[in-house]
């Protein structure tokens, strides 16, 4: 059994597994289709999911920089998606123009506050991030008043969903004899999406940028001294993590077509870097793994622990969402504690996490 | 002009929830009003700031949940008092509150040791990200136990003592301050010059003090370091367990998240007095207290835009229907700590009384 794994000796078999794999997520949300079309969708935010954690993964695992306002930035994304293609200021722009526009503004948000507070140690600029996600949302709340931006708690609607010439990605239609749902569009697109997101992110971290991040992570005074301007290569993660959190807003708008300030709370922040810390820090095929099973546990969930109360108790005692909040909060202590590098750990995270020489006897 | 008021979530907008203790008529003496406002927030503030900055001072980590202590404190004297009240025992009111206090404060105890034990201790020499995020998991406990123990909607704390407000000027429609807030100022200030006396005048204070300047010596001088880092988070659980009661009963209401953002608030104000360091949590606090009650206070007035009504005309047509038109309101009331941390943090890192510079990687 091991010798057909052994992707050295027969480098053909690489090959094989990327066709298994290509044909079964192609194959998948017809699956997924024959279930609910709720799964397409969950499938959907799922990969949304998966985005938010490898732009965070870059922060968090790569740089080594604590974010926990990072849904701020998917806020700034999804609101700039929302203004700039819905009739709330009747502007109607395309989705290829808008998304890029999202990315690069949620990359300014990100440089502007990794400017001012990158300088600070870890558990400082955790609290700042935090406060700054705070404040985003505040005033997404508030920018009502006296010039209408955000339309307040109530949100934005009927946000544009894409659309390629007469192509839209809302509306079902037949192909070839196959039904394509709205959502089954999305999966396609975010599924292409998705790769190339990976392929970067894989490419970033054996890029000289990633080993720099890396460097500055283990040791910035080391990494200082060794030529490394620390403070670009910081800024540089945050700004970079920032854009993907702000591509992925763009696109969770237009799937949604209705957005507002309840979609972007802290929880969201700390739900993601529980599926950075969970998947495993630095690791981008461990975070995949950690965002994906965050996001679908609450569905399993759902499906699972209702009717076992019910048939245990009779009634519901605790709801689906208060037992994955738990699970969540144990999930983060039981990590650090027993196994801190995450599920599928990176090497040398691992090394730094488990390693109790570094003693901090000042 | 409303006093600071929590975090504004939905209850905020029914005003026949909780008894609104805080809130008064109309007052010509804003500046005087808000000013009192703020100390009293200001000194709830303080005591949640020692908390952070005692476990800070010791062993250079943020505990992350010490804000969830402050609202399991005020939670369990809320089921003391509703109990005690539901029975119908023969207490004076104030007896009631204090007995709720007293059950408070041991099982605040009871929670700062476990966090220590669990979040803390097993990972002293883990790298600093390991400690902050078991923190948060344990801070996303607490939240959901407390929830499913009490509820998820705000509790309305019992107006058992009768809110007396005195005048501080000879006008009827003067700035007053009321028993309560007397009680919270005074008893904040009591506590303080307490733990201050602990940490200078006792055998104990200077175990505390050796171990935070150098663990290994400390212990080799014979102290069990192990003890006083675990009484320095009881003792800081304990003043959490008092604030929450004071938050509880000042405001009226408990909720299960209301830890979240006092507790933010508190670190940004021992952030501002410096981290770490005893006397600057204490003006941290007060010092934030007064800038939130000032900043809501007159954040509307100072961005009014009818005062640039001779500038543009679309501005003067909105003024005559809407002579209100600001730009931001007090609804921004939340921001001002954090803006206050951030600039602190960027200008001032070691704060107004920190010696000490953080920016050790």
């Amino acid at each position: 059994m091991h010798a057909f794994f052994d992707t050295r000796k027969h480098p053909e078999l690489v090959w094989v597994g990327i066709v298994v794999v290509a044909m079964t997520l192609t194959a998948l949300p017809f699956a997924l289709a024959g279930v609910g079309t709720a799964w397409v969708r969950i499938t959907n935010s799922a990969i949304l999911y998966v985005f938010l954690a490898l732009g965070l993964n870059i922060v968090v695992g790569f740089a080594g920089l604590l974010d926990l306002g990072y849904i701020a930035f998917y806020a700034v994304g999804a609101y700039t998606y929302a203004l700039l293609a819905s009739p709330h200021f009747n502007i109607h722009l395309p989705f290829w123009i808008v998304l890029p526009i999202g990315a690069g503004i949620a990359c300014l948000f990100g440089a502007l506050l990794g400017a001012p507070t990158l300088k600070l140690r870890g558990d400082y600029l955790a609290i700042v991030t935090l406060g700054f996600g705070e404040i985003i949302r505040i005033f997404l709340n508030n920018l009502s008043q006296p010039v209408n931006i955000t339309n307040g708690p109530q949100g934005i609607t009927l946000i544009d969903p894409f659309r390629i010439g007469g192509f839209n990605f809302k509306t079902s239609q037949t192909i070839v004899g196959l039904d394509f749902t709205g959502p089954i569009k999305y999966y396609y697109f975010l599924l292409i999406v998705l790769i190339a997101v990976i392929v970067i992110n894989l490419r970033l971290q054996n890029s000289r940028l990633g080993r720099a991040w890396e460097a500055v992570r283990e040791d910035e005074i080391a990494a200082r001294a060794m030529g490394i301007n620390t403070r670009n290569v910081k800024l540089l993660a945050f700004a970079m993590g920032a854009s993907f959190g702000g591509l992925a807003g763009g696109m969770f708008s237009a799937i949604q077509g209705f957005i507002s300030p309840e979609s972007f709370i802290l929880v969201e922040s700390i739900n993601v870097v529980a599926m950075v810390v969970l998947g495993g820090m630095g690791n981008v095929w461990g975070v995949i793994l950690g965002a994906l099973l965050l996001s679908f546990m609450p569905e399993i969930l759902r499906y699972t622990v209702g009717p076992i109360q019910e048939q245990l108790f009779g009634r519901m005692l605790l709801e689906p969402e208060v037992i994955r909040m738990l699970l969540f909060g144990f999930a983060l202590v039981l990590m650090m504690l027993f196994r801190p590098a995450g599920i599928l750990p990176s090497a040398l995270r691992k090394r730094e996490l488990e390693s109790v020489v570094r003693q901090k006897y000042e | 002009m409303e006093p600071v008021a929590l975090p504004a979530r939905k209850w905020e907008s029914d005003p026949s929830f909780g008894h609104n203790r805080g809130r008064q008529a109309p007052h010509v003496d804003t500046f005087l009003q808000q000013l009192i406002n703020g100390l009293t927030l200001g000194s709830v503030y303080a005591i949640v700031a020692l908390g952070y900055t005692m476990v800070y001072g010791i062993i250079q980590l943020i505990n992350f949940a010490h804000g969830e202590v402050v609202m399991i404190g005020a939670m369990v004297a809320y089921s003391v008092i509703v109990g005690l009240v539901g029975a119908k025992v023969a207490l004076p009111p104030l007896a009631i509150v204090l007995i709720g206090l007293v059950t408070a404060i041991p099982v605040c105890m009871a929670v700062g040791y476990t966090l220590e034990r669990v979040a803390y201790r097993p990972l002293r020499r883990a790298p600093r990200l390991a400690p902050l995020i078991t923190a948060i998991g344990l801070s996303i406990i607490l939240q959901h136990l407390a929830m499913i123990i009490w509820s998820r909607n705000p509790l309305p704390y019992p107006q058992i003592v009768q809110t007396v407000p005195y005048h501080l000027t000879d006008s009827p429609n003067g700035a007053t301050i009321t028993n309560v807030q007397i009680a919270i100022i005074g008893g904040s200030f009591a506590m303080m010059g307490g733990l201050l006396a602990l940490v200078y005048r006792t055998k104990l204070g200077i175990a505390m003090r050796a171990t935070s300047q150098n663990q290994a010596v400390a212990g080799l001088m014979g102290i069990d370091i192990d003890r006083v880092i675990a009484v320095t988070f009881v003792i800081g659980a304990a003043l959490g367990a008092v604030a929450g009661v004071m938050v509880g009963s000042y405001y009226g209401v408990a909720h299960y998240q209301m830890g979240f953002l006092l507790g933010l608030k508190a670190f940004s104000a021992a952030v501002l007095g410096g981290i770490g360091n005893l006397a600057g949590a204490m003006l941290g606090g007060v010092l934030l207290g007064m800038i939130e009650a000032l900043g809501a206070g007159y954040v509307g007035e100072l961005t009014n835009l009818c005062q640039l009504s001779d500038w543009s005309t679309t501005i003067a047509e909105r003024c005559e229907t809407d002579p209100n038109l600001t730009l931001f309101g007090s609804n921004y009331q939340d921001v001002f700590a954090f803006i206050v941390l951030i600039a602190v943090l960027v200008f001032r890192p070691s704060g107004l009384l920190g010696e000490r510079v953080s920016d050790r990687a």
